[in-house]
């Protein structure tokens, strides 16, 4: 299993390099790069241009900027960034970091509502119930997270209960620890619900689908009729099996979710790596463009690298490179 | 077909949602008609206009529609409040510039009022349609004739060249979507045109949608290369193309319709993020994104609240789409109904 792993995340390297080369190749080849803006400030001189041109290496061919560029990339050093005025890699670490816990916090509550919400609607299939929470969930699955965002923000701004976006509050780095873990927690509830309210409404509807079809199999009759108590019949059988397809989907689920982050974290103001990628696009800051793609492109595989490992875990049936 | 389309006309909330977006396409088609003002027509004097009622009573008595003047002045906080001056009336004009309904100037008709820049938000709304709901389309047909066509081949061909196609594929569904958008937008000069901008952004769309279009059409082609007629018509000396576009890819038209129908509403959605950022379709042009836009600091939400109103829209067609799209599936595969 290791060695089949092991070979997928090769690959996926191999092409992740090949995806960054192909936007490298983009950048540097369209008209009005950012050196070209670089050349005609006149706060920057002469000498720093050359500089720069020297470094990285911008006289030779674009494959071989491109061969120092993955070089330094593999050693940690993700080049300079031109708008900040700091290694790219600097401000990486902390917006992936950001980034990670609203991921995090996101898919948590995400599988913590919709699995339980897809049961209960099972178990009521065809009742009031189960027909609210469908039209609700068709509602939630169709709303824009940007504007379900603009909304919520809106109506936290009337309450004023909750931070309006943005990490912390002022004064946070003199906040003892406790009070800064629940600032940030506080600071996270808009973009978190934003982020999980579609996932959830989708999950939710595969789950009940799951545990109908399981609930209707030979193996759940032959269960009640040796007299089983009906919580047993639930939990223990039909729930085991309605839920192992779910947890191939926890791959592609993170993969929508960082996706969905980026623009949430741009409306909610979130100091994340969306945030991040697009103050870079609007300034043409190449090398942190490039890092954010690329870091949202690991943080992506190492979440389908959980989900394959998740999957074994769950279905011991499941075997990775064995020949039948 | 024949029974598909009762089954879909079965369907009542589908069908309502059929007629909603033919209605939003039919809207956005006559736009220039439909409109009151040019969606660049611009009166600064009533910025953030609440919407003008349009008066069909004349004290009492019955009259050809108008609207009262308005009268901006400013309350105790310095907010923006426009009084209704009722000494001033200007009639509806009807068909009037190639318009089918505008107001007598000076006066200004703001059925769901106006931005910040005086513009009324009812014919930019229109004008955005236009972009919002064509990139849709165009976004998704030339994704999935990409995705059409290479799943085809990759899965009609299969070893080397599907390997290399499914490897592209996944390369492109490596990066998340939003971060692919954004890196490929960084690409692309800023001084584009109107024109350009759409297309780009329509390029943009198209090139993150096509590849997991490929891989489920790669392998149904891998399933019916392997039918009797597939052989049949290489016996008879077919090219290769013909066979994959005449007799695999017609087999695939069920489940990509549908996939249709529920992948435009992404292509819309990443229209608006796009241009809600700035970095799609650029004002004065309006798009239901960039429309959005206004409301991104929501300080002038309470005091303007029409401004939500495109949002509304893009999940109005967002609905739709997925409402019909579900229908249409359930319609192909009645089997799917029961779960």
């Amino acid at each position: 299993m290791i060695a089949h792993l092991l070979r997928r995340l090769l690959i996926s390297l191999l092409l992740l390099a090949a995806m960054s080369f192909l936007t490298f190749w983009l950048m540097h080849a369209t008209p009005g790069n950012f050196f070209d803006s670089l050349k005609l400030n006149p706060q920057i001189s002469a000498q720093t241009i050359a500089d720069y041109e020297k470094l990285y290496h911008l006289k030779d061919p674009l494959v071989v900027q491109y061969g120092h560029w993955l070089l330094n990339v593999c050693r940690g050093e993700f080049g300079y960034s031109f708008y900040y005025n700091v290694p790219a890699g600097h401000i990486i670490a902390s917006r992936l970091w950001n980034t990670f816990i609203l991921s995090l916090t996101s898919l948590l509550l995400t599988w913590g509502l919709a699995i339980p919400l897809g049961i209960w609607a099972a178990l009521r299939h065809g009742r009031m119930a189960d027909g609210v929470l469908s039209f609700l969930s068709f509602a939630a699955f169709s709303a824009p997270p940007f504007f379900l965002a603009m909304l919520l923000l809106y109506a936290v701004s009337q309450w004023g209960i909750l931070p309006l976006g943005g990490m912390h509050s002022a004064g946070y780095d003199r906040m003892p620890f406790v009070d800064k873990l629940i600032d940030v927690a506080r600071h996270l509830v808009i973009p978190a619900v934003v982020l999980s309210l579609a996932s959830i409404a989708s999950l939710q509807r595969l789950m009940r689908g799951n545990m109908l079809a399981q609930l209707r199999q030979q193996y759940i009759l032959a269960a009640r009729a040796k007299g089983l108590p009906e919580t047993e019949v639930i939990y223990r059988h039909a729930l085991r099996n309605a839920f192992n397809p779910m947890v191939t989907l926890l791959g592609y689920e993170f993969a929508s979710l960082l996706s969905g982050a980026a623009l949430v974290e741009i409306v909610c103001s979130w100091p994340g790596l969306g945030m991040l990628m697009l103050t870079a696009v609007r300034s043409k800051d190449v090398y942190v463009v490039m890092a954010s793609m690329l870091m949202g492109g690991v943080l992506l595989l190492l979440g389908n690298l959980l989900a394959d490992f998740l999957l074994v875990w769950v279905d011991p049936r499941i075997r990775y490179g064995a020949k039948k | 077909m024949h029974i598909t389309l009762e089954a879909f006309g079965r369907h009542k909330a589908a069908l309502a949602c059929f007629w909603v977006l033919v209605a939003l396409y039919a809207a956005a088609a006559f736009a220039p008609v439909l409109a009151p003002y040019h969606f660049a027509d611009e009166e600064r004097g009533y910025s953030y206009c609440p919407p003008t009622p349009v008066e069909f009573l004349d004290n009492g008595r019955l009259a050809a529609p108008f609207v009262y003047g308005r009268q901006l002045t400013f309350d105790e906080n310095h907010r923006r409040v426009y009084l209704i001056d009722k000494t001033k009336k200007y009639p509806l004009r009807f068909l009037g510039g190639g318009r089918l309904f505008t107001v007598e100037e000076p006066g200004r008709l703001y059925i769901l009022g106006a931005d910040s820049r005086g513009r009324d938000l009812f014919s930019r709304l229109l004008y955005g349609a236009r972009i919002s709901l064509s990139i849709g389309l165009l976004g998704v047909l030339i994704s999935f004739g990409l995705g059409l066509l290479i799943g085809g081949i990759a899965g009609y061909y299969g070893g080397v060249a599907d390997a290399f196609l499914m490897r592209t594929c996944e390369m492109f569904m490596l990066v998340p979507g939003f971060y692919l958008m954004l890196a490929l937008r960084s690409a692309v000069p800023d001084n584009f045109n109107s024109v350009q901008v759409y297309l780009m952004v329509v390029v943009i769309l198209s090139l993150i949608g096509w590849a997991s279009l490929a891989r489920v059409i790669r392998g149904m082609a891998l399933s019916l290369r392997e039918r009797d007629y597939v052989s049949a018509a290489k016996l008879l000396g077919l090219p290769d193309m013909v066979i994959i576009v005449r007799h695999i890819l017609p087999h695939t038209i069920a489940y990509s319709l549908v996939a249709i129908m529920l992948t435009i509403p992404g292509y819309i959605l990443g229209e608006a993020g796009l241009s809600l950022l700035g970095l799609g379709i650029q004002d004065p042009v309006p798009s239901w994104g960039n429309l959005l836009s206004e409301s991104m600091g929501i300080v002038h939400i309470p005091f303007a609240p029409w401004i939500l109103l495109p949002g509304l829209f893009i999940f109005v067609t967002v609905v739709c789409f997925n409402v019909v799209g579900d229908a249409l599936r359930d319609a192909l595969d009645p089997m799917m109904k029961e779960i």
